[in-house]
């Protein structure tokens, strides 16, 4: 009897954690099928290589996502560029300068910047960094791609400071204690030992920064203005795959073309959040390989 | 020599120039929220209903949906993610299947929160018929936070000595006995902080529920599962890029933003709290 109950208890945990693959794969199969339903209407071709999108139009809807894309890949970019050089600089200042004393308030700080929500740092997006950007470069409206790309920023920085700061505190003393014996100062071993011992732990949190950049919605959708033409640069207001979901899926009917186009690009963001993770986990596996 | 220190003083100073930005943003982000926020802030706005096309009154629905759908969230993601760690980190060896499960709670992690939209939608919504509801975006967010929950608490329940599981074997308790008495208890303060910071991430969460059951305005609070809400990170949203006067309903917007940050913060706070006292308490 007691045999039983163990027996049954360690199937229901089995089940919970299998659980975890079948939504995984429940989420794969839902965008696979609506996605396909999409190309019965539209061509792959205009799909993957067209730039124009305005599946509304009278007669000839189009469907390209390569502006989106573009858009997608711009704040990301822009965002890294900003998040990278801030993000390493405070975890290496978090590992390896500050007093444990600091450490115990920078931490938590920058867990709470983290859990601030994505609608929130959008709304100051709107009220705040817009101004400042329309006045700095006198445009009528700051909702842009340098406005989406500055929130995207803080919004991976969290994940970049802590993933950094953990690879950077994992190197070896041995390491920082040889190159202190060879006469070298704290500043050259942090730059030339701990820092490049760290790459690649460094490297995975950037990659993963990438992955929420790029699945971030709410911050985009209200701070980028939404404009569905290809952008030219920063001060162009753009639209990314995830906005592009957020924006219509609500108005448009169940069933058309239009509706199954949406879950395809929805495929696009799984496969690059697929991919992405992927990268990271190459990355970790060969510094785990390396530190053996 | 004398060079070399300046390069180090100008270097860690820089280091130190970037910790202190990232904490200024923050800083800026909870000052100008809660200072401009304030000023609307009152029991009337805490306790009544949105009034003349949102340009006065208060927030109530708004504040009692975010406050349903996390609870939905949390019956449904923490029972499971608990079940879910208990396997990986007690029953189980690494092996081929095992793996496979780890690699699937990290690819749910880095999945957009969008996508659990479109899947809320068509299983939720539309598969299992729960229509746009509160139901059917607490279960989309409880999807959202699952990945959270199983990994912190895995970490909660790795971090109880084996000598506490040898203990209880030892006196001839079964597997569950064991893990019952001797793991879930010392597990619990972190598991409770893990699964209060992944549901304060939730209660945040905007696009999971965009089409799954919140609603710009709803005269009466919900009175079943099935019934359509509102919500503070979408109320926000809807004042501050879709009403008709954004400029005029700024400072409802500000308030709004600033119940939903006192929301999230608390409950980060709480969990804060909760991780160090337990730290402490492990140490003696």
């Amino acid at each position: 009897m007691s045999r039983l109950k163990e027996k049954a208890i360690h199937f229901l945990f089995f089940l919970a954690a299998f659980s975890t693959l079948v939504i995984l794969a429940g989420i794969f199969l839902m965008l696979v099928l609506n996605a396909i339903r999409a190309f019965e209407d539209v061509s792959f071709r205009d799909f993957f290589f067209g730039t124009r999108w305005n599946p509304s139009a009278y007669g000839e809807p189009s469907y390209g996502i390569v502006q989106m894309i573009v858009s997608t890949f711009m704040t990301t970019l822009g965002a890294m560029l900003i998040a990278v050089p801030l993000g390493v600089g405070a975890a290496a200042y978090i590992a390896e300068v500050a007093s444990p004393r600091v450490r115990e308030v920078l931490k938590p700080a920058i867990e709470i910047l983290a859990g601030i929500p994505s609608v929130v740092i959008g709304f100051l997006g709107i009220v705040l960094v817009g101004p400042l950007i329309a006045d700095a470069f006198g445009l009528s409206s700051g909702l842009n791609a340098l406005n989406g790309s500055i929130l995207l920023a803080v919004m991976a920085l969290p994940t970049i400071i802590s993933v950094s700061e953990d690879a950077i505190r994992a190197v070896p003393t041995e390491y920082k204690e040889a190159s202190y014996a060879l006469g070298a100062s704290r500043w050259t071993t942090l730059v030339r030992v701990t820092i490049p011992a760290a790459f690649q732990g460094i490297a995975a949190s950037v990659v993963l920064g990438v992955g929420r950049a790029v699945g971030e919605t709410m911050t985009v959708l209200m701070a980028t203005g939404n404009a569905t033409a290809m952008p030219h640069g920063f001060l162009d207001s753009v639209r990314t795959l995830t906005a592009t979901i957020a924006i219509e899926l609500g108005e448009v009917p169940h069933g058309t073309a239009h509706y199954y186009a949406l879950f395809a690009v929805g495929a696009v963001l799984f496969v690059i959040s697929l991919g992405v993770n992927l990268v990271a986990e190459m990355i970790t596996a060969k510094h785990r390989r390396l530190t053996k | 020599m004398n060079l070399n220190r300046c390069k180090e003083t100008l270097g860690f100073g820089l280091l130190r120039l970037c910790a202190v930005i990232s904490v200024l943003i923050l800083g800026v982000i909870i000052f100008d929220i809660a200072f401009k926020g304030a000023e609307v802030i009152s029991w009337e706005f805490l306790t009544d209903y949105p009034r003349e096309g949102m340009t006065k009154g208060g927030i109530l629905p708004a504040i009692v949906g975010t406050v349903l759908v996390t609870f939905i969230t949390a019956l449904f993601s923490i029972p499971l993610g608990v079940c879910a760690a208990i396997y990986l980190s007690e029953y189980t060896r690494e092996g081929k299947v095992v793996r496979l499960i780890r690699a699937a709670i990290r690819n749910l992690a880095g999945v957009p929160s969008i996508v659990y939209g479109l899947f809320g939608v068509v299983l939720f919504v539309r598969g299992f018929g729960f229509g746009a509801s509160v139901l059917s975006s607490g279960l989309t967010l409880g999807l959202l936070t699952l990945p959270w929950i199983i990994t912190t608490s895995e970490e909660a329940l790795k971090a109880v000595p084996k000598s506490f599981r040898e203990g209880a074997m030892a006196l001839g308790a079964t597997k569950w006995q064991t893990i019952r008495t001797n793991v879930l208890p010392y597990a619990f303060p972190g598991i409770l902080t893990g699964a209060i910071l992944g549901l304060s991430r939730a209660a945040g969460e905007t696009a999971p529920i965009l089409f799954t059951g919140v609603a710009f305005y709803i005269p009466k609070l919900p009175t079943s599962p099935f019934d359509q809400f509102m919500a503070l990170p979408y109320h926000l949203y809807i004042l501050s890029t879709q009403h008709h006067a954004t400029e005029v309903v700024k400072p409802i917007a500000y308030g709004t933003a600033l119940v939903l940050l006192a929301v999230v913060l608390a409950m980060n706070l709480l969990a804060i709290i909760l991780r160090y006292r337990a730290r402490k308490k492990l140490k003696m």
